[in-house]
């Protein structure tokens, strides 16, 4: 879901006929549920599946910085700042972890920067909303860090040993995120007549554009369906995405927040909350670079990074000169 | 004012507003394991803010606790020295910046861990451990980028030179500050400022860099409050949403 | 295009008495900043008494595809293995 739209680059799901012996005994070694390690033989489609999919969620983590970062600087409180301060210092960390599991793939980082950079890598399509109040850093640890708990859980079992443990590490910390970010909600439900519209004006923006994190409905794709045999996705999208809605809406009820969605309501019958349509077009265009910050959120990063590069070149030249003195 | 409290204020404010520029940085460091680094530095020095401007407002006894000590005061009352307030500039100013500051806070702290007040004493046993890897971090960086490219070594030198006059406040005791060595809680200046060239003399040597003249005029008024221009906007952006919804609770 | 910063593998032993632990990699400049890096990627929450760091060009892996000679003739030499060996419940100590 950090990773939406992954393309595995194949047109069906491999069947046993078409798999040479290695890769029948790559799969028979997924399904009894060992893991696959870096230098483990593997298809060349698992591969670079997986290095799509861990840098884009890599990608999400490090963008994701952004729009907390908005607002670090303007917390209300020395304790809501430390607090914030320490989630977005996770939030390096996640990516760190996970381009560390991606480069055991045989990639590099400056690679994969390069790709997104470039425009070509994506990252998750809810980093390219603005943040306008406060009470967004409610609603983002709330929903988004929420949202990303549900994928990223299923994902710690996951086929391939180091992306699966970097999501072990990651789970341990995110739920102090989406902790936090709802201790904010519950706050502001409960302050001033003016904080309470605030949560709901928040509500309103991120909820839809939440439900679109988890990416559309994968019933018929060819990419789900082969990700879910190699065990690098567990559950479907509108499995997550149902999961979401049902834990959240008990959630929203008890901060007294109203769900801006006129369709949502309670099914007996199937145990799960009903939901309206979501804007399939949004999620595209947002995808495709025509969200309302896309062009922001790649700027900062690209600024960054060309203007730290004197600094990282010139730790590699005292780095040099260092090692050159202790061979002399 | 009391005294004590004034320094305690002091302390605090540099604290605070140093993280806040730390702050401003988040997601945007030369590279992803430096973010993270800055951070923590930006982290730690909230964590001394709060416990000092906390104790601050115990003493001055009028219920002030540090969330109004630090979103209720205007400029002129806001008591950190001017080195701390200066934007953050190209990366290279930044760490200098920090350098000059980690040099002196290191030696302060490591003072006032035989503070006669024991409270004190406690903040600073806690915040020591903090702000020696702080020193050791900033200081290797100097060293690195001094001596690393032509590039970098301009940035840096540049970055001293520019700096280096608001480096001497810290050590231009007024009377708040001798009453606190009386009181025995703070180390004399004289000592300090020692230890300051000494250190910062050796780095600078290690890094290739030049020494701007010792006795060049400093800026001051910071601890008196008579702040740079810079304070009020940053003082602006960081109280805005107290400002803004008086009374309310967050 | 400038000179990547190489990659470093982290170990981190958490507490006393334990091994140190393979945790992920990091990019840095050189083994002292490794080491520090390492500490603010890895040891937020207190999970560190001990870091190593070891460039990853230098770790020498054995061959996934060695595993059968590697490590299965361990694997047949049941008697390794005390349980190979009941002993009467009369007998203590052994």
């Amino acid at each position: 879901m950090y990773a939406q739209m992954v393309e595995t680059g194949l047109k069906n799901v491999r069947t046993l006929d078409d798999m040479s012996a290695d890769e029948q005994a790559f799969q028979a070694r997924i399904d009894a549920g060992v893991k696959i390690e870096a230098k483990d033989w593997m298809p060349e489609a698992y591969r670079k599946t997986l290095i799509r999919q861990i840098s884009q969620h890599a990608h999400s983590e490090i963008v994701g910085q952004l729009p907390e970062g908005n607002w670090v600087t303007r917390a209300p409180t020395l304790k809501r700042k430390s607090i914030l301060l320490a989630k977005i210092q996770d939030e390096a960390g996640h990516g760190l972890y996970l381009y560390s599991a991606a480069e055991t793939l045989g990639v590099s980082r400056d690679e994969l920067l390069a790709a997104l950079h470039s425009g070509k890598a994506k990252y998750s399509s809810i980093f390219n909303y603005p943040t306008l109040s406060w009470a967004d850093m409610g609603a983002i640890g709330w929903l988004v860090d929420g949202s990303a708990i549900i994928n990223q859980i299923p994902l710690c079992r996951c086929s391939y040993g180091p992306y699966s443990r970097a999501m072990i590490r990651v789970c341990k910390e995110e739920s102090f995120h989406a902790r936090q970010g709802y201790d904010i909600m519950m706050s502001l439900a409960k302050g001033t007549p003016e904080q309470k519209a605030m949560a709901q004006d928040a509500l309103n923006r991120w909820w839809w554009p939440s439900l679109m994190m988890f990416g559309p409905s994968d019933a018929e794709s060819v990419n789900s369906a082969q990700s879910t045999k190699w065990r690098i996705k567990l559950f479907s999208n509108d499995e997550l995405r149902q999961r979401m809605v049902d834990q959240t809406v008990p959630q929203a009820e008890y901060l007294g927040l109203t769900i801006p969605d006129p369709d949502l309501k309670w099914n007996a019958e199937t145990g799960h909350y009903e939901f309206g349509e979501i804007d399939w077009t949004e999620f595209h265009e947002v995808l495709k670079g025509n969200g309302p910050c896309n062009r922001e959120r790649l700027r900062t990063r690209v600024k960054a990074y060309d203007d730290g590069e004197w600094f990282r070149d010139a730790l590699v030249a005292h780095a040099d000169k260092k090692q050159n003195q202790a061979a002399a | 004012m009391d005294t004590k409290a004034d320094y305690l204020l002091r302390l605090g404010d540099n604290a605070l507003v140093l993280s806040q520029r730390l702050s401003e940085l988040c997601g945007k460091g030369p590279a992803l394991e430096e973010d993270m680094a800055l951070t923590n530095v930006a982290l730690d020095l909230l964590g001394q803010a709060r416990m000092w401007l906390t104790y601050a407002g115990e003493l001055e006894g009028e219920g002030r606790d540090e969330d109004a000590l630090a979103y209720r005061r205007d400029a002129h009352e806001f008591r950190n020295v001017l080195l701390v307030e200066q934007p953050n500039g190209n990366y290279a100013h930044t760490l200098m910046r920090q350098f000059f500051f980690d040099t002196w806070h290191y030696f302060e702290i490591g003072g006032m861990t035989k503070s006669a007040d024991e409270r004190i004493a406690q903040i600073a046993e806690k915040s020591l451990k903090e702000v020696t890897y702080h020193l050791r971090r900033s200081g290797d960086l100097i060293v690195r980028l001094g001596d690393g490219t032509d590039i970098s070594h301009r940035y840096t030198q540049t970055a001293a030179d520019e700096l280096w006059m608001y480096t001497g406040e810290v050590f231009n005791y007024d009377a708040v500050d001798e009453a606190m060595v009386a009181a025995g809680i703070a180390p004399p200046a004289a000592e300090l400022r020692q230890q300051w060239l000494d250190h910062v003399t050796d780095i600078f040597a290690e890094a290739t860099l030049t020494m701007p003249p010792a006795e060049a005029w400093m800026q001051k008024g910071g601890k008196q409050g008579r702040h740079s221009e810079h304070l009020g906007y940053l003082l602006a952006e960081m109280q805005f949403l107290q400002r803004a919804y008086p009374g309310a609770e967050w | 295009m400038s000179k990547e910063w190489p990659l470093w593998e982290v170990f981190i032993r958490s507490q006393h008495g334990l091994a140190h632990k393979h945790v992920g990699s990091l990019h840095a400049p050189d083994a002292e900043m490794a080491i520090n890096n390492a500490r603010d990627v890895y040891t937020r929450r207190n999970e560190g008494v001990s870091i190593w760091v070891a460039r990853a060009a230098d770790i020498v892996a054995s061959s996934p595809s060695d595993k059968g000679a590697l490590f299965e003739p361990a694997n047949s030499k049941v008697y390794r293995h005390p349980t190979f060996f009941p002993m009467p419940e009369e007998v203590k100590n052994l």
